[in-house]
């Protein structure tokens, strides 16, 4: 297959995440359908409703139909951008319309927030590989374990009662100031105000970014520092190292040899924590009250809207199926030792 | 080569790991040191508890002194009280559900790697792609729709654990089923059920007791995760994740021991079985390594 070239394997992995987004739909899907409780009752509680409004509420959701042909017919619509529509307060709206406004606010909280991760990984991993053996390669090691446990609320509620309660320098929630008009194109507040040119927008998403994404960057770095560390450890003993020393080339550029080739690894776990990172934006997003999709899920739980819940998780499936083909396709593209 | 454990010693590498001045020593002490003390808070809540976690015991938002060590919620609830009792919640719906994770994962591991071929694949291919979704976001949609109670939390996080126990269970019975003995057990009839029971599972007992040390830590912060979310249980039950929710807004009005305590409860009593399999993972790769 070696010889097939780059863009047959990218076509390979490509087909590969049908089956996956496929056993994650059907695992989904039975787990709202074959769980006790009937949805629209769990809507409209306990409260007698005439026998038609209910048939046409179940009409809504598409409860009307064999579990089979519900199957069918879900899968059918996601795949024309349908997720259904919400089953509460307000009932009706097509939950395409709430994952449009929420799903870019969650984008762009998960791009800072990986963004702070590998920046702080990458950064205490090379410390404690330039000092290894000694007291900072220690405290290295065990701030990587500490960040790993940091329960994100926690950490989070504390850096909003340091920098906005006691310094009152950044805002405790939200995504901009309500004040500030921005025109949104891409609905990342950042990039939009970059693309208007809209100074007072961009200073006011950014401070509000700032918080959620460094509590993140936080709790996901852990893994980052552990890893950086062992792989230039590892780099720094290797042969070509010791020649570059014998070469006197100065110390920070083959620290800059060794940190790019303990990189590769680190990609491979970009890939694996992207999961991890979307459901740690969930947890961030309600601490610091952000208009993401974690918020959306929490808000519908709270309605009991599984239509919703529903097609949120669905449309997250959808989303890490195609980054893991993008870490796959730019890990091939890096490292020409990779087989495809 | 016999590298069959006897069961007197599945609990060797802890035992070896206590008294030998293997490095990870300190990282192991520290973190059974933690663990007992929370499983002790847990197991002995009724006595140690100076007040009804569950009543309000005196004014609201006393701040810590010596008659309410962590203060007072804003219902006049004994903090203190309520981070004993609320460590019986939080370990017994993470036991259940590492339990329950295990006793699906393992078997279907063990089988998938031992029986390859098609079974193998089908399987595989179910949990890497349930490996691949946010554990989190799976459970709150399993939680939501089986409604709070720890029993239904404890359902929900065990199976978005299975994954992790499936694919370590299923890579070490591949490389062990390679190995000589397994040939010969082969040669001498024995049949593959009692391959699998005698001469495979008690050689992954290293590698299932790190597994579980570090999904416990991460069960840990799933469970705060969903009762932050409202998922776990139903107040009054003492909860830490649940009273970190709902000591937020006063938090940030300066009682801060409202969050403070709840939030460090779950951190250390992760950070506890993280130290433990950090201690026993770095000690494996060295077996491995010699």
């Amino acid at each position: 297959m070696a010889k097939k070239g780059l863009g047959y394997y990218i076509v390979v992995r490509a087909l590969m995440i049908i089956p996956t987004i496929l056993i994650l739909y059907t695992i989904v899907f039975v787990l709202l359908r074959i769980l006790p409780g009937n949805p629209i009752l769990a809507v409209v509680g306990t409260r007698n409703i005439p026998p038609e409004q209910l048939r046409h509420l179940e009409h809504l959701a598409g409860l009307d139909k064999p579990l089979i042909a519900q199957y069918f017919d879900y899968l059918w619509n996601v795949l024309h951008g349908n997720f259904g529509v919400t089953l509460a307060s307000p009932m009706g709206v097509p939950v395409m319309d709430y994952i449009a406004t929420r799903f870019p606010a969650t984008l762009e909280l998960a791009i800072w927030g990986f963004t702070f991760s590998v920046i702080i990984g990458l950064v205490t991993g090379m410390i404690a590989a330039l000092k290894r053996g000694g007291k900072i390669d220690t405290t290295m090691r065990i701030y990587s374990i500490v960040a790993y446990t940091l329960f994100i609320p926690w950490l989070g509620m504390i850096l909003q009662y340091v920098f906005g309660v006691v310094l009152g320098v950044l805002p405790t929630g939200g995504r901009i100031d309500p004040r500030i008009n921005l025109q949104t194109i891409t609905g990342l507040y950042v990039l939009d105000s970059i693309l208007t040119g809209n100074l007072p927008a961009l200073i006011s998403s950014i401070k509000h970014l700032i918080l959620p994404s460094l509590t993140l960057g936080i709790v996901l770095s852990g893994a980052y520092t552990r890893l950086v560390r062992n792989n230039m450890v590892d780099v720094l003993s290797m042969d070509f190292i010791r020649s570059y020393k014998a070469r006197g080339i100065p110390g920070y550029k083959i620290t800059w040899y060794a940190l790019k080739n303990a990189f590769i690894p680190v990609i491979t776990l970009m890939g694996l924590q992207f999961a991890i990172l979307l459901g740690g934006a969930i947890l961030t997003e309600t601490t610091f009250s952000w208009p993401g999709m974690g918020t959306f899920i929490v808000d519908r739980i709270e309605y009991r809207d599984y239509n919703s819940i529903q097609g949120a998780i669905i449309f997250f499936a959808f989303f890490v199926a195609v980054i893991s083909l993008v870490v796959d396709v730019i890990y091939a593209l890096l490292d020409p030792r990779i087989k495809y | 080569m016999d590298r069959r454990i006897k069961p007197k010693s599945l609990l060797s590498p802890l035992a070896k790991q206590l008294t030998s001045r293997l490095p990870g020593r300190g990282l192991l002490l520290a973190g059974l040191a933690i663990v007992l003390l929370f499983m002790g808070m847990a197991v002995f809540a009724p006595w140690i508890s100076p007040y009804d976690p569950t009543k309000m015991v005196d004014k609201p938002f006393l701040p810590p002194s010596l008659k309410h060590f962590m203060g007072t919620n804003r219902i006049g609830q004994d903090v203190f009280s309520r981070i004993i009792w609320g460590s019986r919640i939080v370990l017994y719906v993470v036991f259940s559900a590492t339990l329950l994770s295990m006793a699906i994962g393992i078997p279907l591991g063990l089988l998938s790697g031992y029986r390859g071929g098609k079974i193998d694949r089908v399987l595989s291919m179910f949990m890497d792609s349930m490996y691949s979704f946010p554990a989190l976001i799976l459970a709150i949609a399993i939680a939501a729709v089986l409604g709070p109670s720890p029993m239904n939390t404890a359902i929900a996080i065990a199976f978005v654990y299975i994954p992790t126990y499936f694919r370590m269970i299923r890579g070490q019975t591949l490389s062990i089923k390679s190995q000589l003995f397994i040939d010969a057990a082969h040669a001498l009839g024995i049949p593959d059920k009692r391959i699998m029971l005698i001469h495979i599972l008690p050689n992954l007992a290293h590698t299932i007791l790190v597994v579980f040390s570090l999904s416990v830590a991460d069960a840990i912060l799933t469970e705060a995760g969903l009762s932050f979310l409202g998922l776990s249980v139903t107040p009054p039950t003492p909860d830490w994740g649940y009273d970190l929710r709902v000591g937020q807004p006063f938090f940030l009005n300066g009682q801060w021991w409202l969050v403070f305590f709840p939030g460090l409860s779950v951190m250390l009593l992760a950070m506890g079985f993280a130290l433990i399999g950090e201690a026993l993972s770095e000690r494996l790769s060295l077996a491995q390594s010699i």
